[in-house]
């Protein structure tokens, strides 16, 4: 081939000037840690608005401080209205499932680590990679932007559900500008995961090292390729959903909204579309988007169990197997968001199928994180107990989906809160779970310091327990009938359940807080924590063999060689029980003579 | 499970050669990156298409407004014309392949020269039809949703043509001036063929589906 030839090796040097060191920077692992500091700053973001939506729940009338000022009309005195409520819900959920769950785990860690697991000295294409992060840097930027506009952020959930989403300020608070700002900030943020998603593609498969087979590639760049490849497909068709959806609202055209519509006591002069139709674009996104923060999550999982089990990861190609066949049955599977928007029972059918089909694979994966864990000389470190908990979690949280997989199930649980419990769980604890044990397990690489570990148990205590208190409660609470989206539960029949709300609230506020220990580790620790060794955790992928942070071209100018898999545990030779993928088998004889 | 045979120098176990550094599978990064790009895009435009038979097939009344003079002619010559532009651009990869700078260049000019005359007659369509009466929530024939369906979907490919347009005239300026190599404008070949592909799926799902009877 014309470029079929082994690169020139060469010492790249980091640029000097600030800008292009550390704010444009095509530095992969720069990008990295700008990525996570986007999704850090989401994460939080996000939870204290959940905190928001908490105590509206349970005290609706309690007057916030400060909030007055963000919102005077959604919050006058601190009070904030049933709509302002949707308007927090929204932002709540966007900022989730977009800007950390489908950030941090792929881009985040992936930016920073996978290059150099498959012994690269940058991704294949750095440019995109810088244009990407600032794509979704913008969109952040909108999305957030949407606080200061006139009304407040859109009311209509982080799925902007047509009509609702497609009419314009008639529909109610923070439809006409806001929404506009939403669909913008999206297609922004599609643009920016497809060229990400692009450059992982053909990082992993072009930029491998020599002996790096793709059997030998750690499972964690497995589940960044795969979710690269998910990310491609999905959010191709989310993006065309919101053109269309921008169309709708300021071109005139009607692709979501029906004829003869009333809204606010006006007739809305549009015809002909179908609100169901945004309902398959998105899901047809959404449910592949489910995998997108959860695939990197059980990709970082099957890299960790192993460390700290110091065991061999038991399956190593049947959870490749795994991995993939649910990515494929992911695109199969969208009508399952759909039951009670109006289906037929048989479409429902071949809809609920496949979607059961999946706890199979799931349920194998499970058993081999268990069995990879079983009889392993465990250490229990911050990283490790995240692992442990991100099985619990994922099970129970999984457990739930079989429920709502079934139509006859799912249409009395579908608007209750069986449903927040069951994807709090899985998507959002789950996926938070992989994120922080991947942050315990490479805070050390990817800013040469260690993190605190007493801080980390204490975090990892209050947080495994408190998650239980939340989020286990509200499947009994969907189980008696409680709606969700209300914004108070006036209701007769649900008085008898705001006790509960009051414990999860009360268990929101607290897990809220421990997560400061967090933060407060995370840029303590930069400063202050223990100097990181090169390979701190005895672990066996190439970023373990090179210095804690990486030098600027990852390797030194020099290409390493791969010579083994990555999961050569348990396999004393001299003092060692582990193999690096990079080690020479002439030094392994010496060792073992 | 992991390998436990000891390999060295990068031989891999089946005796196949893998030495880090080349492309494993023969293709390079620009060039896997465009198809990747080309397969999303083709979601994108799935969607768009996808949605225009949603709405067609619940439409009681989907206007078959193309009289075969002139709408279906000037879709079938703009067809033609950039059918052409496909073998003009198969001609200047060939000739980059062939070291044929000069030629190259030229039949890149060839294939931007369709792109433009394909816009031209779509944009005089598109004013026909906009003096006719046809709105993205209007037209004088049937459900107004006719409009909306037509102008995103030939637009968002518009687009597409006009960006090719673009980006040829880039790599031709490039490629004239040994700042571009023979793989960038294969690859912008690839981008080219695939914009022809997606209108070989809207003449007739847009067009003949909608010729009037």
């Amino acid at each position: 081939m014309s470029d079929g030839v082994t690169p020139v090796v060469h010492h790249a040097h980091a640029p000097t000037s600030f800008i292009r060191r550390y704010v444009f920077s095509l530095d992969h692992k720069v990008i990295g840690q700008q990525y996570y500091m986007l999704a850090l700053f989401s994460v939080f973001i996000g939870m204290l608005l959940s905190w928001l939506v908490r105590i509206h729940l349970v005290w609706a009338k309690f007057p916030i401080p400060l909030i007055s000022h963000l919102s005077p009309n959604g919050a006058p005195g601190g009070v904030i209205t049933p709509e302002y409520y949707l308007s927090l819900l929204t932002l709540h959920g966007t900022l989730m499932v977009f800007f950390v769950l489908t950030t941090a785990p792929q881009s985040g860690f992936g930016n920073y680590i996978l290059p150099i697991q498959i012994g690269a000295e940058d991704m294949a294409f750095p440019t995109l990679n810088m244009l990407s992060f600032w794509t979704t840097f913008v969109a952040l930027v909108v999305l957030v932007s949407t606080f200061f506009v006139k009304d407040g952020p859109p009311i209509s959930g982080w799925t902007a559900y047509p009509p609702l989403s497609a009419i314009g300020g008639d529909a109610g608070p923070g439809l006409s500008l806001g929404q506009d700002l939403w669909a913008i900030s999206i297609a922004l943020f599609c643009i920016g995961s497809l060229m990400g998603a692009l450059n992982f593609i053909v990082t992993t498969l072009d930029m491998r090292c020599r002996g790096m087979l793709l059997s030998r590639m750690p499972l964690s760049t497995w589940g960044w390729l795969i979710t690269a490849v998910l990310a491609l497909l999905s959010f191709a068709v989310l993006f065309a959903a919101c053109i269309l959806l921008i169309l709708d609202r300021n071109a005139g055209t009607s692709f979501f909204i029906p004829g003869g519509l009333i809204v606010s006591e006006k007739i809305q002069p549009h015809s002909g579309g179908s609100p169901l139709l945004w309902q398959h674009l998105f899901w047809f996104f959404g449910h592949p988007e489910v995998y997108i923060a959860i695939v990197p999550g059980w990709g970082i999982i099957s890299q960790i169990l192993p460390v700290f089990a110091r065991k061999p990861i038991l399956g190593y190609k049947v959870i490749l197997g795994c991995l993939g066949s649910i990515a494929g049955l992911s695109f199969m599977v969208w009508g399952h968001h759909m039951f009670v928007s109006g289906m037929s029972p048989y479409s429902g059918f071949l809809f609920s199928v496949p979607t059961l089909i999946i706890t199979l694979p799931a349920t194998i994966m499970t058993l081999l994180w268990l069995g990879t864990v079983w009889g392993g000389k465990l250490r229990l470190t911050t990283s490790m107990l995240f692992a442990l908990a991100f099985i619990s979690v994922f099970v129970t949280g999984g457990l739930g989906g079989m429920f709502l997989a079934q139509p006859s199930l799912d249409i009395y649980l579908h608007a209750t809160y069986f449903v927040v419990g069951h994807f709090h769980m899985v998507m959002g604890v789950a996926a938070i779970f992989a994120m922080l044990a991947g942050t315990y397990f490479w805070y050390p690489k990817m800013f040469g310091r260690m993190l605190n570990e007493t801080l980390g148990k204490i975090h990892f205590w209050i947080t495994f327990v408190g998650v239980y208190a939340i989020f286990m409660p509200m499947h009994f609470l969907g189980l008696a009938g409680n709606v969700r989206r209300y914004s108070e539960f006036t209701d007769d029949f649900l008085q008898p359940l705001i006790p509960v709300h009051k414990f999860i609230t009360v268990c929101a506020l607290a897990v809220g807080a421990t997560q400061f220990i967090f933060l407060f580790n995370v840029f303590w620790s930069m400063l202050k924590g223990e100097k990181a060794p090169d390979n701190p955790w005895d672990a066996t992928s190439l970023e373990w063999s090179i210095p804690s942070p990486p030098p600027f071209d990852n390797f030194d100018g020099k290409h390493p060689v791969v010579y083994r898999g990555p999961n050569e545990y348990g396999t004393p030779s001299g003092e060692k029980d582990f193999e690096m993928q990079a080690t020479p088998p002439a030094e392994i004889q010496r060792r073992t003579i | 499970m992991a390998s436990k045979e000891v390999v060295a120098s990068g031989v891999d176990a089946s005796g196949g050669i893998w030495g880090g550094g080349v492309r494993p599978f023969g293709v390079p990064s620009k060039k896997l990156g465009m198809w990747l790009f080309v397969i999303s895009d083709a979601l994108t435009f799935s969607v768009v298409i996808f949605a225009y038979g949603y709405l067609r097939l619940a439409a009681a009344d989907w206007p078959r407004p193309f009289l075969f003079v002139p709408s279906i002619v000037n879709a079938s010559v703009m067809t033609f014309v950039l059918m052409t532009s496909s073998v003009t651009m198969v001609y200047a990869v060939r000739s980059a392949q062939l070291g044929l700078r000069k030629a190259s260049v030229w039949w890149l000019c060839a294939t931007v020269l369709c792109g433009v005359i394909f816009d031209v007659l779509h944009l005089r369509e598109w004013a026909g039809l906009i003096k006719e009466g046809v709105r993205p929530l209007q037209n004088p024939w049937g459900t107004p949703m006719f409009g909306s369906a037509f102008f995103s979907l030939t637009g968002l490919h518009m687009l597409h043509v006009t960006i090719g347009i673009i980006y040829l005239l880039a790599v031709a300026a490039m490629f004239g001036s040994s700042k571009a190599t023979a793989d960038d404008v294969e690859v912008s070949g690839l981008y080219w063929h695939f914009v022809d592909l997606v209108w070989m799926f809207i003449f007739p799902l847009v067009y003949l589906l909608s010729a009037h009877r």
